[in-house]
């Protein structure tokens, strides 16, 4: 397994430029993903590591070796496409094997290499089904053993769920990741799901525009996001903002939202006076009439244990995510209380975030895996 | 709009029996989505309203009146399939105008463009009217196939997975907006989906369908706190529900003949055992932004719930958990009282 190292990355098709100058190390054994929209430049820069597609500048190094103008098959990478295809006349096992028989390998070694596979993803017992038998959940484990029976350098992997049901995109997630935690191997996974990055990743790059907007972990990127760019695109709902004017002094500790007073977290840096944006997290929201901030029910999706509320303000429509036991009509007028402790502030203008006590907090990583 | 009424309907593909024995009663104006994985029989029974398909068995009623071996062109439904089918060479507003254009309908121009312009705003492509189909993002084109469904008034919207190409973000804007649209026109739509937000957000009635066979239909809220057995509370939840073997905890509550007890969130009350009496231990609490889940070790099974995202648990922890008015199912799987 090795450490991918990417500097001064840089693609660009003629006058589309589809990756600009991008910069990051994923460590050894680090589940990595690179999250943003279509045509951000995820997959491109996906390519170039698989070298699938040459850069136009910078470099890549796979375990400190340059290979930035090597052809794929000389990097020893896995690149999964979906996990999904099985060769339904085979069996187990050689679904499992294939990629090693085309390689050539003695078969003596691929037995012995396919059963170690398959105790891994615990289908040992499975060996000599038919794959056309199988369960869902233990297909996708075939899948995986195929991708994974090779033991590269690195997998990449290209939206490899896109295309499955929702019930089993949350089964594979948990399960690449907890495969991830037995065998460690430096992976880099693409995907405009921000659901599978937050479930999947140690570090995130959400990417935009051919630019890496943020990169760390998932709790940094989810409680400090860098941008609006960035608090938009993570969380579901995403986060809301509401507008405020004037600038912002060093130590300030309240803003004035709609006429509200609205207490924030400490103010890091003075900021000349400009259009402003109130960040907040839907689940940040609370209903309380003693609230000055207020605004009316739009409608309200039930979710089962919570539910997702839409208030129309005068600066437009946020989203809450309270309890569902709470009763709500369309119509109905309500108070706004804010955790003040996890709020972020932003420049409209340039979309950065100001630096506030929330940015204090030494930076977490992520909580260690069961 | 109308209500459409499918009575004991049962369609085979060969051996293999899509839809079997179906029930299903659409009131005029209604938003119902049948819920089910891949082969359940969803698309099909759109079809076998749409009339695309003839079933083996059984009638369906379309406003009142027998509609079963009506062609499709003589059942007035609207179909929107999953992947969007836009005419290339066509500019948005013409797309939107073509099936008000069709010969038999004799309408004028000046209606055609009030119905499309309203159309139009309603699913926020107004200001692309005049772009040719092909230049439009995914979801635009999304938004133009939905649209071409709304200018007719057709007696049934029917839906197929309309949402499942777009990027999530998307998805969720323009499921509040179809739900907003279909309450406003009051349209009677069905509306098939594998992903159960789609179905607990925007339905009057949720049908869940397994193998053909509609197992339960109620509001979401029914769906999902009194499921008729495990495979309906299996299929609602995020986190899914805790299915427990009686005995793995206290559950001195349990009706007599209980063999699973289906916990959710709601249903289990965790604390940081204190008195040395521990039920599990923490194995790990997963933080995904909006929802922080909690893994917890108990005996030889792992439960899972939502968590505050400032809880003071941590992987380790010994903790109490207790019931609070959970699910109990039989042996037979189907939900006791």
């Amino acid at each position: 397994m090795a450490e991918i190292r990417v500097q001064h990355l840089r693609k660009a098709f003629g006058d589309f430029v589809a990756v600009q100058d991008s910069n990051f190390v994923v460590e050894d054994g680090e589940f990595f993903v690179m999250l943003g929209p279509s045509g951000c430049g995820k997959t491109t820069t996906l390519r170039m590591i698989a070298g699938l597609e040459l850069p136009t500048g910078g470099q890549i190094l796979l375990g400190g070796e340059d290979v930035t103008m090597l052809r794929a098959r000389e990097r020893d990478i896995a690149f999964v496409f979906q996990l999904f295809a099985l060769y339904p006349h085979m069996n187990v096992r050689k679904n499992i094997g294939f990629p090693l028989l085309a390689q050539g390998m003695p078969s003596t070694e691929i037995r012995s290499r396919v059963e170690e596979t398959a105790r891994l993803l615990r289908i040992d017992h499975l060996l000599n089904k038919s794959v056309s038998g199988l369960a869902g959940g233990d297909r996708q484990r075939v899948a995986l053993g195929r991708a994974i029976v090779r033991r590269p350098k690195c997998f990449l992997m290209d939206e490899p769920l896109g295309t499955l049901d929702t019930e089993f995109r949350d089964l594979m997630v948990h399960e690449l990741r907890e495969l991830h935690n037995r065998i460690h191997a430096t992976t880099v996974y693409v995907t405009h799901d921000q659901m599978e990055a937050m479930s999947m990743a140690d570090k995130i790059a959400v990417m935009n525009h051919g630019v890496i907007e943020q990169f760390g972990t998932p709790r940094e990127i989810y409680d400090r996001p860098a941008t609006m760019f960035v608090a938009d695109f993570i969380g579901s709902p995403p986060m809301n903002f509401l507008g405020f004017g004037g600038g912002l002094a060093k130590g300030a500790k309240e803003i004035v939202v709609q006429g509200a007073k609205v207490a924030v977290p400490e103010v890091r840096e003075d900021v000349a006076p400009s259009d402003m944006a109130l960040g907040i997290r839907p689940e940040h929201i609370r209903f309380d009439d003693a609230s000055k901030l207020r605004g009316a029910i739009y409608g309200t999706e039930y979710l089962g244990t919570t539910q997702i509320v839409a208030v129309e303000t005068a600066d437009g429509i946020i989203k809450a995510r309270v309890p569902a036991e709470i009763r709500l009509n369309a119509g109905d007028h309500v108070g706004l209380a804010l955790n003040s402790a996890r709020l972020s502030l932003f420049d409209k203008g340039s979309g950065r975030a100001v630096r506030t006590a929330v940015h204090d907090t030494a930076s977490q990583g992520r909580a260690q895996h069961g | 709009m109308a209500d459409v009424h499918i009575k004991n309907v049962t369609k085979s593909f060969g051996e293999h029996v899509a839809v079997n024995g179906l029930d299903l009663h659409i009131a005029d104006g209604e938003f119902v989505v049948l819920l089910g994985p891949t082969g359940a029989g969803k698309t099909t029974t759109l079809r076998l309203i749409a009339g695309l398909e003839r079933p083996d068995s059984g009638t369906i009623e379309i406003g009142g009146h027998n509609a079963t071996t009506l062609s499709p062109a003589e059942r007035d439904t609207a179909f929107v399939f999953q992947q969007y089918s836009l005419y290339p060479h066509l500019s948005v507003y013409d797309n939107l105008a073509f099936p008000l254009r069709s010969p038999a309908r004799k309408i004028p121009e000046d209606q055609i463009r009030r119905r499309v312009e309203e159309v139009a705003k309603m699913v926020r492509i107004h200001h692309k009217l005049a772009n040719r189909s092909t230049k439009l993002s995914g979801g635009e084109m999304q938004r133009v196939a939905i649209g071409r469904a709304l200018v007719r008034k057709p007696a049934i919207y029917l839906m197929d997975e309309p949402l499942s190409s777009l990027d999530a973000k998307l998805r969720a804007d323009l499921r509040l907006e179809l739900k907003r649209i279909q309450s406003e026109l009051g349209a009677t739509m069905l509306y098939v989906t594998h992903d159960q937000i789609e179905a607990m957000t925007m339905a009057d009635r949720i049908g869940i369908l397994a193998d053909g066979v509609l197992v339960q239909i109620g509001s979401p809220r029914t769906i999902y706190s009194e499921p008729a057995n495990l495979h309906v509370a299996a299929r609602l939840g995020q986190p899914a529900i805790n299915l427990l073997p009686t005995g793995l905890l206290p559950d001195a509550g349990a009706p007599a003949g209980t063999k699973t007890i289906g916990a959710r969130t709601e249903h289990l009350a965790i604390e940081k055992a204190s008195n040395g009496h521990a039920d599990g231990v923490v194995d790990w609490v997963e933080h995904l932004g909006d929802q922080n889940h909690l893994h917890v070790t108990v005996g030889p099974k792992k439960l899972v719930t939502l968590t505050d995202p400032d809880t003071d648990l941590a992987q380790g922890d010994k903790v109490m958990i207790r019931y609070r008015s959970p699910l109990y199912f039989g042996a037979d799987g189907q939900r006791l009282m």
